[in-house]
């Protein structure tokens, strides 16, 4: 009986061990990366659409300084936005290209823990090596802040960073869910640098985006309202319209966007005109989901 | 025979309430800023399908939506923009936030951003649609500044 109670404690750490051996924060390949050389010009428009200044300027503060501090309270506890201004102490100043791309494509911080998921990594992911190393050159060009980060309050388990692994064997997916083809640059914009399906989409409760209800709609993630659906199902605006309320703000019966979509307009009002059409050409050929 | 009684009695309650129901006004206060709401709605639509191409654009019309938008902006709305009467007290009936009334609202100044974007609107209505599609940019940004902060979110 002791035997078997030593071989079942031994079984447990075991698979407990590969567990976590097998959902490890995984990096990317330095030398791929070490040798791209982005374009701090041609980054701006990717730090835009993906409104990367919404989460992490200070509310209220200027929207260059990637200070932090803006809270996002959720079902597993409240998410502090951190400094990911280019102060050395403080923000990501220190960091190199790879340690940039580990963070979003393999949500792997710079001490090799996993980062919580309200950072949308799933979908900078799909993002080009290009696109990455170019808003790497740019953020590089942005004010530094010493507002020191401050610790997300969690609940238990979703504080331990372990869980996390778990959840990137689940949900973590580079392969696109959007129709492509004709619609594959506006599938980009929308999937991987807009990473639109984060609020559009609606979630299972581990926090994964349930990919069969593709821009559904969904709560709210302030706990007020909702997010709306955007497919065929529950959006009839043409592509025009789509283009234009992406560039001003006006529905089609010009009441206003407001919540979280302004941030979002503020970044797309920005892009080439070709670009918003991309996006609205995607969106109408999204397959009705509800 | 209990069973009966109780069932009509039921039924009396329930259409008595339902009567009551649809009887119900609605908050005043509600009523009259989405009546003012509708108002900038209506006018912006005439600019705002000239300024995308649309309809035809026509100066006289044009001038006299901006107009009307000027005039909605110089109303006195002190009467229905009133604390007790947000989403956290009146539920569905409003989609405003309670933020609004708070001492760090920025809804005042906002409203004073506006009133200029609306009076610039107006100075150029009557000299072509691509002045007035220019024009609707910072009127445009008024609006979103609000609903971004203090109307519950649907879009």
């Amino acid at each position: 009986m002791k035997r078997l109670l030593i071989i079942f404690a031994f079984g447990t750490i075991a698979a407990l061990a590969a567990g976590l051996w097998i959902t490890r924060p995984l990096s990317v390949d330095v030398a791929q990366v070490a040798s791209l050389s982005g374009s701090a010009e041609d980054g701006e428009w990717v730090f835009h659409l993906g409104a990367c200044a919404s989460c992490h300027a200070t509310p209220g503060g200027d929207k260059t300084v990637l200070a932090g501090g803006r809270e996002f309270t959720t079902g597993f506890g409240t998410f502090v936005a951190p400094n990911i201004s280019s102060s050395r102490d403080h923000g990501i100043g220190t960091w190199s290209q790879a340690d940039f791309f580990n963070a979003l494509r393999q949500g792997t911080s710079l001490n090799g823990t996993h980062y919580f998921p309200a950072f949308p990594y799933a979908s900078y992911a799909r993002m080009s090596d290009t696109d990455i190393a170019n808003l790497w050159a740019y953020m590089a060009t942005l004010p530094a802040s010493d507002r020191p980060s401050e610790p997300h309050r969690l609940t238990f388990p979703f504080n331990l960073r372990a869980t996390v692994g778990v959840w990137k064997a689940l949900y973590l997916r580079t392969a696109f869910v959007g129709p492509g083809g004709d619609t594959e640059r506006g599938r980009y914009l929308v999937e991987a640098i807009g990473h639109c399906g984060e609020c559009h989409t609606p979630r299972t409760v581990l926090g994964g985006l349930q990919n069969n209800r593709w821009m559904a709609g969904a709560p709210d993630p302030s706990g007020k309202g909702k997010v709306p659906g955007i497919t065929p199902a529950q959006l009839d605006w043409s592509e025009a319209d789509i283009a234009y309320y992406l560039e001003t703000g006006f529905t089609p019966d010009f009441d206003s966007a407001g919540g979280g979509m302004v941030a979002v307009i503020e970044g797309t009002s920005l892009l080439a005109p070709e670009d918003r059409a991309a996006i609205a050409a995607y969106v109408k050929a999204l397959p009705p989901a509800q | 025979m209990k069973l009966f009684l109780v069932l009509t009695l039921s039924a009396i309650v329930a259409t008595a309430t339902s009567v009551v129901a649809g009887g119900h006004e609605g908050n005043p206060a509600v009523k009259a800023r989405q009546a003012h709401m509708n108002l900038y709605q209506h006018n912006l639509n005439i600019l705002g399908n000239m300024a995308r191409g649309n309809v035809d654009y026509d100066a006289a019309a044009a001038q006299a939506a901006a107009d009307n938008l000027v005039a909605l902006t110089t109303l006195s709305q002190a009467g229905y923009w009133v604390p007790g009467t947000t989403n956290a007290e009146l539920g569905d009936e409003t989609r405003l936030l309670p933020a609004v009334f708070e001492a760090d609202s920025k809804a005042r100044q906002i409203g004073g951003e506006l009133v200029e974007a609306v009076a610039a609107l107006a100075a150029v209505a009557g000299t072509g649609s691509e002045a007035v599609g220019s024009a609707l940019g910072p009127v445009g940004a008024s609006c979103t500044a609000c609903h971004r902060a203090y109307r519950v979110s649907n879009n």
